[in-house]
């Protein structure tokens, strides 16, 4: 039910992002799924991707400072309160959210939440006391 | 048991008596003095507007009436107006590095290039060279004195020498592996760049046959030492010189690591204070001066080094009488003033090694905003050691680490983080402060 997540570190410098993105499209490597954080000086760009290992291989290899992270990634219909219940399953079970990204999935009738907790087996455990259906890695990947 | 562990080049000359090698000293100063007085004119007019005479020379501590010279004095006679032979005579051409301005031309008759292969020759023996052994001299060779100093001293032991020279690393991992090189030369942090490469291409150097390391150029710390210790099966030994001297070979550590010991019956040893020029006691931290006592070709009286050291008497375990120099700590024109703190880029480096999960290598950006105080940005590498993909925890190493130079040098400065790789890595002088400010 954990799901691998490759965190970049990116110095706040031209280009860089371009860089990292276009390392893994040089390697084949697909993004399912980014996000962004920033700071006044450096950023941490957050993928899913199919081969998590392979890509953090070619992005050290490219010199990238390069971090594997497990995350929760649930199915919440695409509709107004969908994310609501995900989140209210968290703090019923009282469990903080460190960062939380969604996209939309292809067939539009469903997003796709990644959410990162503290302790990511109590999270999927919240989740699915509250019948959230939480996604493998497999099912992921190949969104 | 305890000799063979401590190698001696010139028994005679190193572990001389004091009262016999303060004798010795006097002669040449005295001969070094005449020559430079009757040769340069520089001399004779710093000496006439000092007032003072070749014949005021009677005891050593008379060396103090001579007035001192520095870079640009030296920068004034460019390119040969600092030699003391006819051109003729001089056989072979070094030059500072001249980041600074023109490069400082020092010029070397025959008997210049033997005393240094022999300044040399003692100062790869006492970091163990012999003739078995095989020297992979990583200094540049050309203009900048490592590359040669090394060569000609690795010649007068009969030592197999590697001329590889700085640079194309990857080379230099197979021919460190293939020929089997017991000793290496280079700067420090060319040998962290060195081992940070054979880590990456999966090569264990503690396979390796190296036993002995002579490193210098730049200034580095017992915190670098210790780690290139770490990942080299090697003594890291601290070599110094400089091209306006003679080059690498004036002073050399002994595996005793207590102090660099200076050729001192050749290359003359003052500390004083930067300020007032003031002589300094043995243990007092001031800016070293040298005077060559035998040096035919461009004989240099009292050459302000700008390098801050402190000097220790009486005989090391090793058996030599030689005083020894500390290492390097700073140098009085590296000295940062930040809002009224005197900073020295060393201290900033010692702070960075004690924290976990940092890479030695850092550069320090001091700039002053528009009516602004200064400003201290101190750069380093985002390694994997402490990188973590939640913001809270990297800044929260940040801060960590701008707390800790804090404590360590009293001033408060902002840390940048940078990708890894990015800082430069020297073969020769690494650039490591950036002074923006328009003084």
């Amino acid at each position: 039910m954990k799901v691998k997540q490759i965190s970049i570190f990116l110095e706040n410098k031209q280009g860089r992002l371009l860089e990292a993105v276009e390392t893994l499209g040089a390697a084949g490597i697909n993004i399912r799924a980014l996000s962004i954080a920033d700071t006044a000086d450096f950023g941490i760009l957050r993928l899913i991707v199919p081969e998590p290992d392979r890509a953090k291989q070619v992005l050290e290899k490219a010199r990238f400072t390069v971090k594997e992270t497990e995350v929760i990634a649930v199915l919440v219909s695409d509709r107004p309160g969908g994310l609501a219940a995900v989140l209210r399953a968290m703090s019923t079970a009282g469990i903080n959210v460190e960062y939380i990204y969604a996209f939309v999935e292809k067939s539009a009738k469903h997003a796709v939440v990644v959410m990162r907790t503290e302790n990511i087996a109590a999270g999927v455990k919240a989740l699915a006391a509250a019948s959230i259906p939480v996604l493998t890695a497999e099912q992921v990947y190949a969104l | 048991m305890a000799r063979k562990k401590y190698l001696i080049w010139d028994r005679a000359a190193e572990c001389m008596p004091a009262a016999k090698r303060r004798a010795l000293q006097l002669r040449r100063l005295k001969a070094t003095v005449a020559h430079a007085y009757a040769r340069v004119p520089y001399y004779r007019q710093a000496f006439k507007a000092a007032k003072v005479r070749p014949e005021d020379i009677r005891t050593l501590d008379d060396i103090r009436r001579l007035p001192c010279i520095g870079k640009p004095e030296l920068r004034a006679g460019y390119p040969f107006g600092m030699f003391a032979v006819p051109r003729r005579e001089i056989v072979e051409i070094h030059t500072s590095s001249g980041t600074t301005g023109k490069p400082v031309v020092s010029g070397y008759t025959a008997g210049d290039i033997r005393l240094w292969g022999e300044a040399m020759a003692r100062a790869m023996t006492m970091a163990g060279a012999t003739p078995e052994d095989i020297v992979q001299n990583c200094y540049g060779y050309g203009l900048f004195t490592g590359g040669l100093g090394v060569h000609y001293g690795a010649h007068r032991i009969g030592a197999m020498l590697v001329p590889i020279s700085a640079g194309n690393s990857k080379r230099q991992l197979t021919i460190l592996q293939d020929f089997g090189s017991t000793i290496i030369t280079g700067t420090p942090s060319y040998m962290l760049h060195l081992a940070e490469l054979a880590a990456e291409a999966g090569i264990d150097l503690h396979k390796t046959k190296l036993k002995a390391g002579l490193f210098g150029a730049e200034m580095w710390t017992e915190h670098m030492r210790a780690e290139i210790e770490k990942r080299y099966p090697l003594q890291a030994l601290n070599i110094y010189g400089l091209t306006e001297v003679i080059g690498p070979g004036v002073a050399q550590e002994c595996p005793a690591k207590c102090g660099l010991h200076i050729a001192e019956d050749l290359f003359f040893p003052e500390v004083v204070s930067p300020e007032t020029l003031e002589p300094l006691p043995d243990g007092a931290v001031g800016e070293l001066v040298l005077t060559t006592l035998t040096r035919e070709g461009m004989p240099m009286l009292r050459f302000r080094t700008r390098d801050l050291t402190s000097l220790e008497r009486g005989t090391c375990a090793c058996g030599r009488t030689l005083v020894r120099m500390s290492r390097i700590t700073g140098r009085s024109d590296d000295m940062l003033k930040i809002r009224g703190v005197i900073l020295f880029p060393s201290q900033i480096e010692r702070a960075l090694f004690e924290i976990k999960g940092l890479e030695p290598i850092y550069q320090i950006i001091v700039s002053r905003p528009a009516g602004g105080l200064d400003e201290v940005e101190v750069r380093v590498e985002a390694s994997r050691g402490f990188f973590s993909d939640e913001v809270r925890h990297v800044e929260e190493f940040k801060r960590k680490v701008e707390r800790h130079i804090e404590q360590a040098v009293g001033l408060r400065v902002k840390v940048a983080l940078v990708e890894p790789k990015s800082l430069p890595r020297s073969e020769g002088k690494a650039v490591r402060v950036i002074d923006q400010r328009n003084l």
